[in-house]
């Protein structure tokens, strides 16, 4: 008798760990997501850069494996861009050019990103050369 | 011959104040590059109304920004 009680209290305490794990895991992935490898390579390599429109692009000759590493990462910014900017009554260009004022802010040295001229720069240590509508 | 004589003048006066007009108009190549306006219609209003939000998702996307 004790000793049922007893394997019934570890098998709770066994389940009660397992759904304390499922939670955590489950909640440190959204925060953990990081770039992946190939898109973090190509970005500081300057083979791809930061557009104006919120979009990435490529920057010199187009490859397949870079244009369909550019084309996953649209797709799947224009679908977050459309979420958010129906959130704020807004249209969803005019949300992704918002998002491209602050990604091109956000890129690091060695990066490329389009300036207002529609050139490719290389992103240096003193601010991007931005659209004046940027603020 | 009187006729096409008085026809080939009123053409040529017609033709004379704009051969005047042509002569005044200078056009100057700008000095400055063209520059592409991207969607010129979307405001600064709107692009900074939309920032803040616009940070915290990129925050919050960070595998795809």
């Amino acid at each position: 008798m004790y000793n049922a009680r007893q394997t019934i209290a570890k098998r709770k305490g066994v389940l009660a760990g397992m759904v304390a794990a499922v939670l955590v895991t489950g909640l440190a992935v959204p925060s953990l997501a990081q770039r992946d490898p190939a898109y973090e390579a190509a970005r500081s390599s300057g083979q791809i850069g930061e557009k104006m429109d919120g979009y990435l692009g490529v920057v010199g000759a187009e490859t397949q494996d870079l244009k369909r590493l550019v084309d996953d990462i649209n797709i799947k910014r224009r679908a977050v861009y459309a979420a958010r900017a129906q959130e704020n009554n807004a249209t969803l260009e005019e949300y992704a050019i918002s998002a491209g004022c602050q990604l091109i802010l956000k890129t690091v040295p060695g990066e490329k990103y389009q300036a207002p001229d529609g050139q490719w720069h290389t992103r240096m240590a003193e601010p991007p050369v931005r659209d004046p509508r940027c603020g | 011959m009187r006729q096409s004589v008085l026809r080939t003048r009123k053409a040529g006066m017609a033709i004379l104040p704009v051969t005047m007009l042509v002569g005044c108009i200078n056009i100057d190549a700008p000095e400055q590059p063209i520059v592409i306006e991207l969607n010129i219609n979307i405001r600064q209003e709107v692009i900074y109304r939309l920032a803040e939000d616009a940070a915290s998702t990129i925050e919050e996307n960070e595998d795809i920004f």
